[in-house]
């Protein structure tokens, strides 16, 4: 079976340790983390974690359940592609010289990047959109020879809160 | 008036309702130990703080208590590790208390500092470090809500020195338990009706019980439930004692070392109801082939366990009692009629399946292991509580005494613990003091926790030690002979002590017996004495576990004797 790629958005109760359980759960179950974001909400003693990882199909029922014993995981949710708004962050930093500079300004206006910072010739240029979006982005700009990058890895919420999810 | 961290950390324990504690002293947990000096609650001092972490399960077993253990902060608290990963593999409920290093000190390498929480977080529930003396009490409660709710298991806080030792006004203390403790879901009642047609329509039926039969509680309403609808019952090894193993439509245990008559029943019937188990591989043989024929229920308490190693038609996340209760209802509400005739010709086959293979052995001149079970069943009429370690003696011992009764066979079933029997004789025994508690051990299992005998001395706890004597690490030795051309390496222990003077050296009981004429007799004396005895049976060196199922091979494979292997 072919993997694919799954976001896994839970809550959990933001003390120490919480992190390395749900961690322990992927690593136990033999799963890679592709990315994963932790950010306290507007009650500081939830957090959300959202978590991307590739795998095959039983995967979300096997992790879910097994997120679900920890006793520090307050909700657990996977979220489709469809019925959610993913996106990431990008900095990308790249050496501008007389060659490319032309290209990089074109790719910039074309894909609505920002750059923020120049110094000297090298920049850092930001990028938020989904997955789709940041992979594009940065095959374009790969000939051109990233010399460094940092992803945040991605962000999701569902669409509508109480809505049906038919894929789930 | 302000109370320490130990006197809140005792007052807490009192209001849960502990009266028992399993522990070992040690630098960080002197002030609570000083507390406990003063206080009523019962302490079993131990000789090894693995014995502590098995003595709490095998109270906890028995007893259906949250078994407790206190012990102090890095090699106290790592020695638990082993008892810990057993509670947890088995869904035992404890809370084990460990000492640590003051909180300034956490991180700094300090003496007897061991990062117990990071060791244990695979192996726990849940664990807990109590950073401020404000939490403490609320900690505990939480402690012991976890560990006895849902699907039950071990639950470590961590107790860092300072925090023992500071202050806190008195009416701030003592938390009262938390209300989100849960019952249970109640479970689907569509499915409960569905699962309930396909059991009285069905055939061929089984069902099979795992441990949540006995942590659940619900071995009476399954003996209800099995009286109505005339299922027989198989079981894994943690579900033995759910259903009576004198009753009539009782198959034994299945999987690799199961009887053959409920490997065969398994493997054939149109339906399977199973009851609190995973199906572990030890259960399943080669998943491919398990009850293939057949639709499957499962009703378990954790929705991680469902659907986890075997897909099933019928998923009913639930208690094991509330789902039995249900279940009875519906039947008493709605008048099922059974297939009588077709269940007779089911009942009638598995008769001869029975007859067939059944539980057998021959004797010879030399003391048969499987005789001495026997003649302790006999003697004890069934009505001991019987601990094993893992091994021959756990096979052997789940084979031949029928257990009748939940809660009276104490195995480490999921770990398969070596030394895990005669540390929970000795909690089972504190839980139950008029009953009679029998450890069956091996050679080798027997000496890896040996040093409880002193607390069994100690405290004139009677557990009766059976120590099924053959030289040799036993059922490595049998997968020796099979699968690796009996090249027996280290399997042979050579050397182990003289039990009979080592029991006396304790000051137990010491008795030997070499032929089979001398089992009853040294049975009959060891289990009247008041002390703790130690019975050394010189057994049938190579005497092997049958029936047997190879791993990896389907249950209808299974092996009846060593004659079928020639």
């Amino acid at each position: 079976m072919e993997d694919e790629i799954h976001v896994i958005s839970m809550l959990v109760r933001n003390r120490s340790g919480v992190l390395s359980r749900v961690a322990g759960v992927f690593g136990r179950l033999g799963y890679n983390i592709e990315s994963l974001c932790v950010a306290e909400m507007t009650n500081p003693k939830i957090s959300r974690i959202t978590l991307v990882s590739r795998a095959n199909a039983d995967f979300t029922e096997k992790i879910k359940k097994q997120l679900d014993r920890l006793v520090d995981v307050v909700e657990v949710t996977e979220l489709t592609q469809r019925h959610s708004i993913q996106k990431e962050m990008m900095l990308l930093g790249i050496y501008m010289n007389s060659e490319n500079r032309e290209e990089i300004m074109q790719a910039i206006a074309m894909f609505g990047c920002k750059i923020v910072s120049i110094r000297q010739n090298y920049c850092i240029i930001e990028n938020v959109g989904n997955r789709g979006e940041t992979e594009t982005i940065l095959a374009y700009f790969e000939p051109m020879g990233i010399e460094e990058l940092a992803r945040t890895g991605m962000i999701a919420l569902q669409q509508h809160k109480n809505g049906n999810d038919d894929e789930q | 008036m302000k109370l320490t961290g130990a006197q809140i950390l005792i007052k807490t324990l009192k209001a849960e309702g502990v009266d028992t504690i399993f522990g070992y002293p040690g630098g960080s947990v002197l002030d609570i130990y000083d507390e406990l000096y003063r206080s009523d609650i019962n302490h079993i001092l131990v000789r090894h703080e693995q014995g502590a972490a098995h003595a709490a399960d095998g109270y906890a077993r028995t007893s259906g208590k949250v078994g407790v253990c206190l012990v102090t902060s890095g090699p106290g608290a790592t020695n638990t590790v082993t008892g810990i990963a057993t509670a947890y593999a088995d869904s035992i409920p404890m809370v084990i208390l460990t000492g640590q290093v003051p909180t300034p000190f956490i991180g700094s390498d300090a003496f007897q500092e061991a990062d117990i929480m990071g060791i244990t977080r695979p192996c726990t529930k849940h664990n807990f470090l109590v950073r401020k003396i404000e939490d403490l009490s609320k900690t505990i409660r939480e402690a012991f809500s976890i560990a006895r709710s849902g699907r039950p298991g071990p639950v470590l806080v961590d107790l860092p020195k300072d925090v023992i030792q500071a202050q806190l006004e008195e009416d701030k203390t003592i938390a009262a338990k938390p209300k989100s403790e849960d019952g249970g879901k109640s479970p689907d009642r569509e499915a409960l009706k569905q699962a309930l047609e396909m059991i009285v329509k069905s055939k061929k039926p089984v069902i099979l019980t795992g441990g949540g039969i006995i942590l659940g509680n619900a071995s009476e309403d399954l003996q209800k439930f099995v009286k109505k609808v005339k299922v027989p019952v198989a079981s894994t090894l943690m579900g033995i004692g759910g259903f009576p193993g004198t009753d009539p439509l009782w198959l034994g245990m299945t999987g690799m070392h199961g009887t053959y008559y409920a490997n065969m029943a398994i493997s054939n019937c149109d339906l399977l109801i199973t009851l609190g188990t995973r199906f572990s591989d030890r259960i399943t043989g080669k998943i491919a082939n398990f009850a293939s024929k057949a639709n499957l229920i499962q009703i378990d308490i954790d929705a991680a366990s469902i659907n986890k190693n075997v897909l099933v038609d019928i998923p009913i996340e639930s208690d094991c009692k509330t789902a039995l209760v249900h279940l009875n209802k519906l039947l008493d509400e709605n008048g099922f009629a059974i297939p009588g005739e077709e269940r007779e010709k089911w009942i009638d086959q598995l008769g001869q399946w029975k007859a067939h293979a059944p539980l057998s052995y021959c004797n010879s001149e030399k003391i048969k292991p499987q005789c001495v079970i026997e003649t302790l069943y006999n003697l004890t009429e069934g009505e001991a509580i019987i601990t094993t370690e893992v091994g021959q003696n756990q096979m052997w011992a789940a084979q031949f005494y029928h257990f009748d009764h939940p809660n009276t066979f104490l195995s480490p079933g999921g770990l398969g613990t070596m030394g895990y029997g005669l540390p929970a004789a000795i909690g089972a025994q504190i839980a139950f003091p008029e009953k009679t508690v029998v450890d069956i051990a091996g050679d080798g299992s027997i000496q890896m926790n040996i040093q409880e005998l002193a607390t069994a001395v100690n405290y004139k706890l009677p557990v009766k030690i059976v120590i099924l004597y053959n030289g040799y690490l036993g059922m490595l030795r049998k997968w020796q002979e099979l699968f690796y051309g009996k090249r027996y390496s280290h399997s042979y222990i050579r050397n182990s002590p003289d039990f009979v003077k080592l029991a006396e050296a304790y000051g137990a009981l010491g008795l030997r017996a070499t032929r089979p004429e001398e089992i009853e007799p040294t049975l009959k004396k060891g289990l009247e004495s008041p002390l703790p005895a130690v019975m050394d049976f010189h057994v049938e060196p190579e005497e092997n576990v049958f029936p047997m199922v190879k791993p990896g091979t389907p249950l209808v494979e299974t092996i009846i004797n060593s004659e079928e292997l020639r």
